[in-house]
């Protein structure tokens, strides 16, 4: 028996705080949050305990996933998702791509594609605001100014006021913040590729292309799911952004971030617990599949 | 020193073709000098935004009007630097209290779970690694109601004292994760030596782990620091913009200043960018590291 306590005892000492707080606050809040989204608390007076409240199961969900507002939100997160997404792995690999061979000042370029991944969302979002400002014409300032200037000027939109398509204005700042961070994991993976394999290629007379297409993409193809992963995740939980240029009352930009934060502003607990519920399983739909086949290959 | 070094976590990107790339040769010049068009269209494009910032911010009321807004400013103005100062001072002096100890609590945690979860095999030590990761993804959207609730019924001052404790906690997978890559890398002799010097685990922990452990613990720290000074979803559930860090702030100087003075917000979002990018400039090597581990596989 002391055997055991010494063998395990220490590592378990170690570890056991951050498994009782990750335990609590992921996992047990999580199922309290649930809990949550299954009650009829919409008003403060319910939200703080003094008038009661009922136990409704799904009727939240439904009603939310049948709302109009609501179906509003996934669509744009969509869309958001969709643009930031091509976005930001067409622009990193792009980037990564220019920069794999050597040349002249490539720090200097690797340093700046890069360095908006250090800034806030908030300060970035002060520019962009400005950069997408929707006057045109005579009043036309930011980017439609610049369009303009070069003689782009029927490129003039009105950027995010547009109430279908304007949340993928939002998405240019997020790839503008982030494409940089995918070409430095696509830059890890091009380093990665042992240089005999594409000796071997060329030797056997590939064309370039085909070099890339039959022997650098197929080794690419996990940093590149390592990309779609992370991107996409963080896109599903975008707030920061739309709440920076955007503002958290504008239809036309909401997605279920900003939906959860204005029903908690309001003391509705009940709605705002269940649009997290439903964004943890969109999100868990992305990641769970993944930590699983990391962990078993990791196993093996 | 076992030849770990920083290099193992911060370079993971090394020079293109360092040593190894025969030197493209001479007659794809014209490719090559396409190339590097293209490389500086994109670095034009990516600095758009800081012209606009930089620009912007030195501008006073005499360029308000929309046919100046790319133009360089008439009379320099330090007026704006002035007021976004005044106004952010106390949150960012509030921000570095707040990132401090966050940053260095979770590294400790993460150090600590990182080495056990790396060196100490148990039935369902994967799963227990994966559950802590999970929470590194979770929307914390998913957690925010209960989690006011059981901040409120804390009696835990709102603020910036909230805020670090959050930070600490969410702060642990990721943490978690980066030292566990790294203790995976540390060969088992190391280990093995002290435990043959009588060592058990936790002052094998003290005094042969930590002391090699600087590297990833730069990594963290900087990762960590970045991340609870960007942090802005947090700061709107937990703070006001009288006691919370300056992401809040400057979202409510932004807002304030909305139709007329750009040129006060700019100056704001650049004072609020300076720590990160400092950070960014002087120890972008451990910076990248710290993204890399991001990627989960390290």
């Amino acid at each position: 028996m002391p055997r055991q306590i010494r063998q395990w005892g220490p590592p378990l000492l170690l570890i056991s705080p951050s498994l009782i707080i990750v335990g609590v606050f992921v996992y047990g809040l999580i199922a309290i949050n649930v809990k949550t989204s299954m009650t009829d608390v919409h008003k403060a007076a319910q939200a703080t305990g003094r008038a009661p409240s009922h136990f409704v199961w799904f009727e939240n969900f439904a009603t939310l996933l049948g709302s109009d507002a609501f179906q509003h939100s996934l669509k744009n997160l969509l869309l958001f998702t969709a643009v930031f997404l091509v976005g930001t792995m067409v622009m990193g690999f792009l980037w990564a791509w220019l920069l794999d061979r050597p040349a002249r000042g490539e720090g200097i370029f690797r340093s700046v594609y890069l360095f908006p991944m250090a800034v806030s969302f908030i300060a970035s979002g002060v520019v962009w605001r400005w950069l997408l400002n929707s006057n045109q014409g005579e009043m036309a300032s930011g980017l439609n100014r610049l369009f303009q200037i070069v003689g782009l000027g029927f490129l003039q939109n009105n950027w995010w006021n547009n109430v279908n398509v304007g949340i993928a204005a939002i998405a240019l700042p997020a790839i503008w913040q982030l494409s940089g961070y995918v070409m430095a994991l696509f830059l890890a993976g091009f380093r990665g590729i042992p240089e005999e394999l594409r000796e071997a290629g060329r030797i056997d007379g590939a064309s370039e292309w085909k070099l890339y297409r039959y022997v650098l993409f197929p080794q690419l193809s996990p940093v590149a799911l390592a990309a779609v992963i992370i991107i996409g995740h963080m896109s599903l939980k975008t707030f920061d952004l739309i709440m920076s240029i955007s503002k958290p009352a504008n239809y036309q930009t909401k997605v279920p971030a900003i939906d959860m934060y204005v029903f908690k502003s309001s003391f509705n607990y009940a709605d705002s617990a269940a649009v997290g519920v439903i964004l943890l399983v969109i999100v868990a739909v992305l990641i769970v599949p993944y930590l699983v086949r990391t962990a078993r290959t990791e196993k093996n | 020193m076992t030849g770990l070094t920083t290099d193992d976590l911060a370079a993971p990107l090394g020079r293109a073709g360092a040593n190894r790339r025969p030197r493209a040769r001479k007659r794809y010049s014209v490719a090559r000098t396409l190339r590097y068009l293209a490389m500086l269209f994109f670095l034009l494009v990516v600095l758009i935004p800081v012209y606009v910032l930089v620009v912007t911010s030195f501008k006073g009321i005499g360029d308000a009007s929309p046919a100046r807004a790319w133009s360089l400013p008439q009379t320099w103005t330090m007026v704006n630097w002035r007021d976004a100062w005044t106004a952010l001072a106390p949150a960012i002096a509030r921000t570095v209290e707040m990132v401090i100890p966050a940053a260095i609590i979770s590294s400790f945690l993460g150090s600590m779970n990182g080495f056990v979860l790396a060196r100490w095999r148990f039935r369902g030590a994967d799963l227990v690694f994966t559950l802590i990761l999970f929470g590194m993804f979770i929307p914390y959207q998913a957690v925010m109601i209960p989690l006011l609730q059981l901040v409120l019924g804390s009696g835990l001052p709102n603020g910036i004292p909230s805020l670090i404790v959050l930070h600490v906690i969410y702060g642990i997978p990721i943490t978690t994760l980066i030292f566990r890559n790294y203790y995976q890398s540390v060969p088992n002799e190391l280990i093995e030596a002290a435990r043959v010097d009588g060592a058990g685990m936790l002052r094998t922990f003290v005094s042969v782990v930590l002391p090699i452990s600087i590297p990833s613990f730069v990594v963290v720290l900087i990762w960590q620091f970045t991340s609870a000074w960007n942090d802005f979803l947090f700061a709107v559930f937990f703070s006001s913009s009288q006691n919370g860090p300056v992401t809040l702030a400057l979202n409510n100087l932004a807002n304030g200043a909305l139709l007329q003075n750009y040129g006060v917000s700019m100056a704001g979002a650049l004072l609020a960018s300076v720590p990160t990018l400092l950070v960014y400039i002087l120890l972008g090597r451990y910076f990248i590291g710290g993204l890399m581990s991001g990627s989960v596989k390290g």
